[in-house]
């Protein structure tokens, strides 16, 4: 058990240090929307090219969906995700504990 | 953890830091309005199967199991959050994950699919990220290729009797860089290159998907291990029970 919570935190770290490192490394990179990027190939090899089909959401708003909402629905969409293991973990991880009590009485 | 694992995750590190500085280009879901409409119809049939498939095998194992629902909405619930953290990596651009890979191991690869398109969807029309007319294409890259190969990869390491864990990693780490390559091998046969076609094009595509995907798809092999290591230590009857880890084997 501890093996493996060692292991967790080493890899934690190495996680993290792969995210972060290219931050401090490239200082002056944009980091920006990787999306436009791709299209940007896109008219590289095509030519000009309009895309035919605006998304909905952007129809709707008539303009493109603001950064701060935009960074809303991104948390949210985390908050949905980790809502839902941590519930469950937590209830695994409490059933382990009783199951142990339960055992030793 | 093994010295054999640390070398890997070592090596992958450093493979990873090596690519340094290249230029600032990458992409993740292909965009709404980019894929001309046959190809994005041809996609979306092409999906069609897989998507049934993965909606049976999701009955199959739920009717013969309830308990195996809460691993599969944790599976679920790990492809919301990866994919939904824009990760920088080392080109100076960001780009995310797509974490199908547990799913994938646990339940097989067509099970994936349902849940895969169920992000793609959020994504597509809350955040005008990806794309309903790009979703048949975005669905078998993300949700069908990439899987596949990680299940396949899962079940080769297995049968090469690779410690688990270096098989979760790998099977994670390179189902996350195919599915990077499917994106590429799509945009590149709806835009052939004029000089080169389709192959030439491909290259090019490739070229700004892979370096700033190698170092997230090691992130996500490493999240996908230490998921699993958290899984196997408390939630071990439900493994059991979908047939992950076999009924007596002790896990190491």
């Amino acid at each position: 058990m501890s093996k493996n919570t060692k292991t967790v935190v080493i890899l934690l770290i190495v996680a993290a240090l792969i995210a972060i490192v290219p931050l401090f490394a490239l200082k002056g990179a944009e980091f920006g929307g990787s999306d436009d990027a791709g299209s940007q190939m896109i008219e590289e090899i095509h030519g000009e090219y309009e895309p035919w089909f605006t998304p909905v959401l952007e129809s709707m708003l008539g303009g493109e969906l603001p950064g701060e909402v935009e960074s809303l629905i991104f948390c949210l969409q985390t908050g949905i995700g980790v809502g839902i293991l941590s519930f469950f973990m937590g209830r695994f991880v409490e059933r382990k504990k009783l199951q142990k009590e339960l055992g030793r009485q | 953890m093994t010295s054999k694992q640390k070398k890997v995750v070592t090596l992958a590190a450093a493979f990873a830091l090596c690519f340094g500085i290249t230029p600032v280009v990458s992409a993740m879901h292909i965009m709404e309005g980019y894929l001309p409409a046959t190809f994005c119809i041809a996609w979306g049939v092409i999906c069609v199967p897989f998507v049934i498939a993965g909606f049976f095998s999701i009955r199959k194992t739920l009717r013969e199991n309830r308990r195996a629902l809460t691993i599969l909405a944790m599976s679920g619930a790990f492809v919301f959050v990866i994919s939904s953290l824009k990760i920088p990596s080392v080109t100076g651009s960001c780009s995310h994950m797509t974490g199908t890979g547990l799913g994938a191991i646990l339940f097989g690869p067509s099970a994936v699919s349902i849940l895969g398109i169920i992000v793609l969807l959020f994504q597509a029309i809350l955040l005008a990220h990806g794309g309903l007319t790009t979703l048949g294409a975005n669905t078998f890259s993300m949700a069908i290729a990439g899987p596949f190969v990680s299940y396949g990869i899962y079940k080769l390491c297995q049968k090469l009797n690779v410690n688990r864990k270096v098989s979760i990693f790998l099977a994670a780490c390179l189902g996350d860089l195919f599915t990077y390559c499917v994106t590429s091998i799509q945009l590149a046969v709806a835009y052939p290159s004029e000089q080169g076609g389709i192959a030439a094009s491909a290259v090019k595509f490739l070229g700004i998907f892979a370096p700033t995907q190698m170092p997230l798809a090691v992130i996500e092999g490493i999240l996908t291990v230490i998921i699993m290591i958290g899984l196997e230590s408390f939630a071990l009857p439900e493994l059991k029970s979908i047939g992950f880890i076999k009924e007596g084997k002790a896990h190491e």
